[in-house]
């Protein structure tokens, strides 16, 4: 070997070493630390995209099958994120992305019903995103029947045929037995205590206007207690919160005392307007209670929190006080501080009652029905999921759970 | 006719709204809030025929000087003095929003420095709570008469009206705080929430189902006309 070709080697080796150096920069970081090569995860796979069921339309559900990355395997996946076009070749944006494990979706963000979408979705990880999963087009509509709610329309049939049938007895004449309320066979009684103390009747609709059915209620109970008003000539007196019960009250008691045969004694300053406020509302009926000291007090409708001081003011002032509401937090307010309590249900049944009509006796009768379909259920539910869980066994727990899906409501 | 025509109305809009609770699609959609707000439209217009009851009994009992009309007066002025004073907007502020001027009758009646609000602050939101606060007084006397060991049933209300009433004090936890731990079901923590959460749960469930089917009932013979009596005469 001559001198060049030792040039040449001392030149080679000049050359390498950097290489070498340089190499070697490339798998470490500015602290001098190695960096693992980058890796990707497997992309999910089977996606499915379709219009989401029993909705007014505007959205677009999706579904797919776990990167085998997913909590096993290489566990590289942290979530995944969706893509959506109105075209299958790009133009594809973020609408959304959910956590590893998951493997649905649901697509709101400014959805146009009627027309077509296309999707892709991708696994993250750390290191980046993998190949991507396309599917569609898909196109959202609104749809004519919520099958959400099919086990709540299976139920409202079997209790509307329960109260129309029984309906449709109490209308043919048959005799159908009502227990004995003890708050309403009270309500003669209060009146007539009034009507000998020479004290007025008050009257409370509850504080909720005429689009609450606990107000429906109560005015038509109203009604009855007139009758006996006119009949014993005993003032009745009806503060109420909402201009339209105001109305509705004045119709009522005026057809009331026409019926009973005293329209004479009819005045529209028996049933009128406080306020809407509440407190504003019960103050003003507890000065008339104080001042004008009834001899007895109804309240049967809807309340809340001013319950308690109606009903320690009417017992204050020594009356007679018949309570009824359908609010389970007040109940037990009006059952401490009043003498009767209609609890619920029976505020609802009060006007059937009281009228003695036998169709509206039978719609009473028809919702005892649906009680001892309810309480059915409710048993036969129990046993199940005790059994379940006393013996384990799948099947029982799978009847159990069916019961309760039964009944359950999806919105 | 004057009952014919409200019982068919009542009818078709009842089972309308009935089957919209099952139908998403449009026009049903949302029907039963549409409704609402129309009610609630109706309801502020229907206010004209409450306010002007209210002005008429009041002016009557000051016009002929019946029992206790002066109340009647300090009725009349509160009325008269936040209808004026939101009507006519009195002490609000001209305002520059976004680099407009929002003037005097342009502003929010309720608005910083207007009459409205300093009178519904002062006078209205004291007096509202003076109210509610009256609520304590009356739970006590309303416990003090109802919680009478007279028989097994109210024995039973009264003691475990006493767990759940003296909970949150420090006599609760003292009192039991003490109880070895196979025993520690019974502390007055312990019991109060078991109370709350089974019995009670049960009955206010068991109310609750009776209340759901009293609601379809009197719904249903609202729709059907078989319960006429809010509609007043022929």
């Amino acid at each position: 070997m001559t001198g060049r070709a030792n040039l040449l080697a001392i030149l080679i080796i000049a050359l390498a070493i950097p290489a070498m150096a340089l190499a070697e920069a490339a798998v470490v970081d500015e602290t001098g630390q190695s960096i693992a090569p980058v890796e990707l995860p497997l992309p999910p796979s089977d996606l499915r995209v379709y219009d989401s069921p029993s909705d007014h339309g505007g959205s677009v559900s999706l579904s797919w099958r776990r990167s085998p990355d997913d909590g096993a395997g290489r566990g590289l996946v942290t979530g995944y994120q969706i893509l959506r076009s109105d075209i299958p070749e790009g133009g594809f944006v973020e609408v959304g992305r959910t956590l590893k494990g998951i493997e649905t979706f649901t697509d709101k963000q400014e959805v146009t019903n009627g027309k077509r979408y296309y999707y892709r979705i991708a696994a993250v990880s750390a290191g980046g995103l993998s190949a991507e999963v396309a599917a569609g087009p898909v196109i959202a509509s609104q749809q004519w029947f919520n099958k959400k709610r099919a086990n709540l329309l299976v139920v409202a049939c079997i209790l509307v045929v329960a109260i129309v049938y029984y309906i449709y007895l109490g209308a043919k004449g048959r005799d159908l037995y009502i227990r004995r309320i003890a708050g309403l066979e009270a309500v003669g009684e209060a009146v007539g205590r009034a009507t000998e103390m020479g004290r007025p009747v008050l009257f409370i609709p509850g504080i909720q206007d005429m689009d609450n059915v606990q107000t429906v209620a109560g005015i038509t109970i109203l009604g009855e207690i007139a009758k006996m008003t006119a009949q014993y000539e005993t003032r009745l007196e009806v503060p109420v919160s909402r201009s339209i019960v105001m109305s509705t009250g004045r119709e009522t008691v005026r057809q009331a005392y026409l019926e009973a045969g005293r329209p004479d004694l009819y005045s529209d300053d028996m049933v009128h307007y406080i306020t809407d406020e509440q407190f504003g509302y019960v103050a003003a009926v507890d000065g008339i209670m104080v001042r004008e000291r009834p001899a007895a007090c109804f309240y049967l409708g809807a309340f809340f929190a001013e319950s308690l001081i109606l009903a320690e003011t009417g017992s204050s002032i020594g009356a007679i006080q018949v309570a009824g509401t359908a609010m389970p937090t007040q109940i037990p307010f009006f059952v401490a501080a009043c003498d009767y309590t209609l609890i619920g249900e029976e505020l609802f049944a009060a006007s059937a009652y009281l009228s003695k009509d036998k169709k509206m006796l039978g719609s009473i009768k028809g919702q005892d029905a649906g009680k001892a379909i309810a309480a059915a259920f409710i048993v036969v539910g129990v046993a199940l999921v005790t059994l379940a869980t006393l013996t384990g066994n799948d099947v029982i727990g799978e009847a159990g759970a069916w019961i309760k899906n039964l009944f359950a409501l999806r919105m | 006719m004057k009952r014919t025509i409200p019982l068919l109305i009542t009818f078709a809009v009842g089972l309308i709204l009935i089957i919209a609770m099952f139908i998403p699609h449009d026009p049903f959609f949302d029907m039963d809030r549409n409704f609402s707000i129309f009610y609630d439209v109706i309801a502020v217009f229907a206010f004209i025929l409450g306010g002007g009851n209210l002005l008429r009994v009041h002016l009557d009992k000051v016009y002929q000087k019946r029992r206790d009309w002066k109340y009647s007066i300090v009725t009349l002025t509160g009325f008269f003095l936040m209808l004026l004073a939101g009507l006519f907007k009195i002490g609000v502020q001209s305002t520059l929003q976004n680099g407009v001027v929002i003037g005097h009758w342009a502003g929010d009646f309720q608005g910083t420095g207007s009459l409205f609000k300093y009178l519904y602050d002062c006078t209205f939101q004291p007096l509202q709570s003076t109210m509610f606060a009256l609520l304590a007084f009356f739970v006590a006397s309303a416990s003090y008469r109802a919680f009478r060991a007279k028989t097994i049933e109210a024995s039973i209300l009264l003691v475990a009206a006493f767990v759940i009433l003296i909970r949150p004090t420090p006599l609760g936890y003292y009192l039991t705080f003490w109880l070895p731990d196979p025993l520690k079901f019974l502390t007055i923590s312990n019991l109060s929430t078991w109370i709350l959460a089974v019995p009670n749960m049960v009955g206010q469930r068991a109310i609750m189902i009776g209340i759901a089917l009293g609601i379809v009932s009197t719904s249903l013979r609202l729709i059907l006309g078989i319960e006429r009596g809010y509609l007043g005469g022929e």
